[in-house]
């Protein structure tokens, strides 16, 4: 914990003793060296994951032995018995112009992985270069009143996590703003519950894709005075409104279930109406709400990436779109790199969530 | 014996006399209707008590019988059918903080310490005092329910014989007319429930505060009361029967037991819950 730290003795402190109280908040336990609990948590996890990874190596190998088999038998069919043993020969030699195109194995995975974070610090010290070469050009040109000159180059694969991370927060900020106060207002009124039940219903089955259509259209109306780039504000908005519903209705029924007790309490001691909602409807009805923001947020997530493939706005949506478009030798590979980064991404979201929610709820067992 | 005492003067209720400036509580008539599609289920009816300022009255009957609905129209959380019920001469509307209710589960915010449950009533009530004042109040009815090492305590953190407690606290702390009790004690151990009896009427002892309190224990109800009240079985439930208590205040549980006339009271009220 320590080790990182390597200022002066108080600082030192500070932030040991901050990283404690982090360490405390996010359940991390210190290990305690008993056999049959490392066995369970460290090693059947380890197993299990070289398992999988086995099995997927098998697969892969398997899947491309079928690819080459018939690649080989329709140059012999096609082209005759020489072509089909130079065909061998080539795949046997590991000639990227004719590898089986298929399911990549781990160890493709593993080195496009790698490929991607090298290109990523190409293009950074590229920037880099590119923001001093223009630094003393874009000073004069601001003083001139003229807007800077940008790096318009291609954006890394890291890039592409930040890019779609902005687009995924800024949705659910949105679905955040939206969803809470409306899910207040409508959890307080049974009137107000059932006129926009049949709205909520209706709506929140809707597909990512139509949300996407219908912010399209409105959008494309609004922003066509301006030349900036829509497709952000299109992406982020229609991933609001398909992560929104969750919150909503969480919202409404944590405010509507409120222990009866409580407010039979409120009602006693008379308090007023807004002492009512802030004092005991809101805080009991917390765990709900972030229940429905934890979901809120892992369907961002799961929707940005169809949203971004189709709205061509930047990001790991259209990463793989583009992969998938491109068909060079590694791009199968590059593609399941971003499953996988999806997926721990989403993971990592989820358990910051789970904790912001153990950490306001007054019920200490909170769903993991 | 108050009752005693003015048994010679005027008015006549359901047998009982008493003249109306002693009463803080009176319920006349009252009525409770429930509408089932089958038609109308008469909880209540003709039912009529009259409860005297610093009377500590026990309510026993059947298990739905309604006697958490009649206390519940008292604290005004269910409205009343027909009938009225007037605190001090003046017709209850709705809930208030002059009735403080002590629910059978603690009812603690459970986000809050216990010392800000108690203080989510005192900041209602004494709107005027200061910050300081209204803790002060607050750490006061602690302190006399035996929490002193608890103020800052969450009340998830709490047993719940110490959540009930905090319930008392809060209950006495707003300083009510009429202090509401339903089976506040019911859900805790014999020795619990033993505990916070004493606790409840060593508080009451000092602040003389009309309680009616709702009990299915026949030894609880002849400990705390100056009169138990018992309630004839629904539906149309109204008042059975009344028996005084004539035991002197303060009491101790040993010398109540220990009294000729116990076992002739609890004989009393279990003949008539065995009618």
């Amino acid at each position: 914990m320590k080790q990182s730290v390597t200022v002066s003795k108080t600082a030192d402190l500070k932030v040991s003793s901050a990283l404690k109280i982090l360490v405390s908040r996010l359940n991390i336990k210190a290990p305690k060296f008993n056999p049959n609990t490392i066995f369970k948590k460290v090693v059947v996890p380890i197993l299990s994951i070289l398992l999988f990874i086995g099995l997927w190596h098998v697969g892969a190998r398997s899947l491309y032995n079928i690819e080459a088999d018939f690649k080989i038998e329709k140059a012999l069919a096609d082209q005759g018995q020489a072509a089909a043993d130079s065909m061998a020969a080539c795949i046997a030699s590991g000639d990227i112009s004719c590898q089986p195109n298929t399911l990549p194995s781990p160890a493709q995975v593993w080195d496009s992985f790698n490929t991607l974070i090298a290109d990523h610090q190409v293009i950074s010290a590229d920037k880099l270069a590119f923001k001093d070469k223009t630094a003393a050009l874009n000073e004069k040109r601001i003083a001139e009143g003229k807007d800077p000159i940008t790096y318009t180059g291609r954006p890394s694969f890291v890039d592409q996590i930040f890019t779609s991370l902005k687009t995924v927060f800024a949705g659910f900020l949105l679905a955040f703003m939206i969803a809470v106060p409306i899910g207040i207002v409508i959890g307080l009124s049974q009137t107000l519950r059932n006129s926009f039940n049949w709205l909520i219903q209706v709506f929140k089955p809707v597909s990512p894709v139509v949300w996407l259509l219908l912010v399209f259209m409105i959008v494309k109306t609004m922003t066509k005075d301006s030349n900036q780039d829509s497709a952000f504000i299109i992406s982020f908005i229609s991933v609001g409104l398909c992560a929104m519903w969750a919150t909503l209705v969480n919202t409404a029924m944590g405010v509507s279930s409120v222990d009866k007790d409580y407010i039979n309490v409120a009602k006693v001691l008379k308090l007023k109406p807004l002492q009512k909602v802030f004092k005991v409807i809101l805080p009991s009805s917390l765990p709900l709400i972030f229940t429905g923001l934890r979901i809120t947020l892992s369907v961002a997530w799961m929707v940005l990436i169809a949203i971004e493939l189709l709205a061509q706005s930047p990001g790991l949506g259209s990463f793989v779109w583009e992969e998938f478009q491109n068909g060079a030798n590694d791009s199968n590979s590059k593609i399941i790199v971003a499953m996988f980064v999806i997926g721990i991404i989403g993971f990592l979201l989820d358990r910051i969530m789970l904790t912001i929610q153990n950490m306001v709820s007054f019920n200490k067992n909170a769903a993991t | 014996m108050v009752i005693d005492q003015i048994k010679t003067k005027e008015a006549h209720h359901n047998g009982i006399v008493y003249p109306s400036d002693k009463v803080m509580l009176d319920l006349r008539d009252l009525k409770k209707v429930y509408p089932t599609p089958k038609g109308d289920y008469v909880v209540l009816e003709h039912l009529n008590l009259q409860i005297l300022k610093e009377e500590f009255v026990t309510i026993i009957g059947h298990s739905g019988c309604g006697k958490t609905t009649m206390l519940s129209m008292i604290a005004g959380l269910n409205p009343i059918s027909a009938g009225k019920i007037a605190v001090l001469g003046n017709p209850i509307k709705g809930p208030g903080p002059d009735r403080g209710v002590i629910f059978q589960s603690p009812s603690l915010m459970p986000w809050m310490t216990a010392l800000q449950n108690v203080l989510l009533g005192v900041n209602r009530v004494f709107p005027h005092a200061s910050k300081s004042q209204r803790k002060d109040i607050a750490k006061y009815y602690l302190q006399k329910v035996g929490l002193e090492g608890a103020f800052h305590k969450k009340a998830t953190e709490l047993s719940q014989g110490m959540q009930q407690r905090v319930g008392i606290a809060r209950a006495f702390a707003i300083k009510p007319k009429v202090l509401l009790l339903d089976e506040p004690f019911g859900m805790l151990d014999s020795l619990t429930r033993g505990e916070l009896q004493d606790i409840l009427i060593e508080i009451w002892n000092k602040e003389k505060i009309t309680a009616v309190m709702i009990t299915h224990d026949v030894d609880e109800a002849i400990f705390l009361a100056d009169r138990v009240v018992m309630m004839t079985s629904g539906p149309r439930a109204k008042i059975g029967d009344v028996l005084p208590i004539d035991f002197k205040r303060p009491r101790t549980r040993k010398s109540v037991l220990e009294h000729e006339d116990y076992y002739k009271y609890r004989k009393h009220l279990i003949d008539f819950l065995e009618h």
